[in-house]
């Protein structure tokens, strides 16, 4: 019997779930007997072209890390989801846009203005700005074109499975590669990870959640004991799936979000605010100015790993505003 | 035509869906342009009511509540007070503007002054003009 086919792909990325496959050690060697891994740009010397050749179908199983950002990205999302049997958003900027996503807080013109004009190391007395095509005596340049957006993979494509996390952690790898193996994926739309809540995985002691002070990690010692919020500071565990394996909890630092919202919680953003805001005590107007303050980047914080997946999505793009009101 | 603002109005059950029905029964002209949600206490409308009526194609987004110290269940509107303090900061964040969500106190003898609200708030988000949900932009 044929060996089923796998394929690894990188879009808005860091490449940090490529390197948590290889995390999986001397497991990538059972991996890599029992399938054929027929594209891997980040380790494997396949191109786009033997991908095109390949029949629709013909690939089993994609594992596709990163957010789309650029047309690139796109086309590649939408050619292995034509030659794929099984798509999966491998890591969380795949799954809610992750990291590269707080782009959404600006737009293309604004990020080329910063890159190419602002920065000060750049030499640009030309306003020279990349573009898609270029002719060099007779030489024909492309580049792919730079979204005001970027989106999940699910907002480009079906997506089958999701596997959460900045990276996915190696047992949850090793839990979707043994579910393909033995055929036991279960539904499509399902999240590989826990179902409950990361609180409710979380073991610290948890008493009464009420605070008077927004405490920034770096600004106390935490007890390496007790529920972190408790003591001031914002984990976004409430608000987050579990199935980490609690590795940051572990270390003393907050949850951050990265496995995304639990089954039922549409927006993780708003949620948090609502956790943050319900456990602050003080009625009185100064008391809640200050708690606001405190909060001091609240959609950069509640929606670090999720903007692209947000009821939202992004920050109002400023040509629409203007148009807005007219 | 000029443009007619859709704005969601969550009201709690005890004082300012009275207002509102007192503003009614008193035959109270004001803006026909908020959809009342009865809630049983402002504490009960979670920030994702607010996301999720601006999705659905609200313009604007009015809760209104007991008055600080009244509340039926002590201290739900202290919650919901903190709550859309901190919503309001993000919402800017991301480009809303402060005027499309509006906390206010109004009492169940307050019909006047809840119509009165409704109609100032129509003219603000008039102004504003429609909340475009703008997802996506220039995506090739």
């Amino acid at each position: 019997m044929a060996k089923p086919k796998i394929a690894l792909y990188w879009a808005a990325s860091c490449g940090g779930c490529d390197v948590a496959v290889l995390d999986t050690n001397e497991k990538i060697l059972d991996i890599a007997n029992i399938v054929d891994i027929v594209f891997w740009p980040i380790a494997i010397d396949f191109k786009y072209h033997h991908v095109e050749a390949m029949e629709d179908g013909s690939i089993d199983l994609c594992l596709f890390n990163g957010a789309v950002r650029n047309s690139e990205q796109e086309k590649i999302a939408k050619l292995l989801r034509a030659k794929s049997k099984v798509m999966v958003a491998f890591g969380a900027c795949a799954c809610f846009g992750g990291i590269p996503a707080l782009a959404n807080f600006t737009n293309r013109d604004e990020i080329f203005e910063r890159a190419y004009l602002q920065a000060p190391s750049n030499a640009n007395a030309n306003n020279i700005f990349p573009q898609t095509l270029t002719n060099d005596n007779g030489y024909k340049l492309e580049l792919p074109e730079f979204f005001d957006t970027v989106s999940t993979l699910a907002q480009v494509v079906d997506v089958d499975y999701f596997v959460p996390g900045c990276p996915p952690p190696v047992d949850i790898i090793l839990k979707l590669v043994n579910l393909f193996a033995t055929g036991q994926l279960p539904p499509v739309g399902s999240v590989i990870a826990s179902d409950k809540s990361l609180c409710d995985e979380c073991d610290r002691i948890k008493e009464d959640k009420k605070i008077t002070n927004i405490y920034r990690p770096h600004e106390i010692f935490p007890d390496p004991e007790k529920c972190l919020l408790e003591q001031g500071i914002i984990c976004c565990g409430p608000a987050t799936r579990g199935g980490c394996g609690l590795r940051c909890i572990k270390v003393n630092m907050p949850c951050r979000g990265c496995f995304g919202p639990p089954p039922g919680i549409i927006d993780q953003g708003a949620k948090l605010v609502s956790a943050i805001a319900s456990i602050y005590q003080g009625n009185e107007e100064d008391e809640i100015a200050m708690m606001v303050a405190e909060v001091l980047d609240p959609a950069g914080t509640f929606y670090r790993f999720g903007l692209a997946d947000s009821m939202l999505k992004r920050k109002r793009l400023p040509q629409l505003q203007k148009e807005g009101i007219k | 035509m000029s443009f007619e603002p859709k704005i969601a109005g969550f009201l709690c059950n005890w004082c300012s869906y009275t207002g509102a029905d007192l503003a009614g029964t008193s035959r109270k002209k004001y803006s026909p342009n908020v959809r009342v949600v009865r809630v049983m206490c402002s504490g009960r409308v979670d920030p994702t009511f607010i996301l999720k009526a601006f999705d659905a194609g609200a313009d604007g987004v009015l809760i209104c509540g007991c008055h600080p110290g009244d509340c039926h269940y002590a201290e739900g509107n202290y919650k919901t007070a903190r709550r859309i303090s901190l919503l309001k900061k993000m919402l800017s964040q991301l480009g809303i503007e402060d005027e499309r969500v509006r906390l206010e106190w109004v009492s169940a003898s307050e019909g006047d002054r809840f119509a009165s609200i409704v109609d100032d708030m129509t003219e603000k988000v008039r102004r504003l003009g429609p909340f475009s949900p703008n997802h996506g932009g220039n995506n090739g």
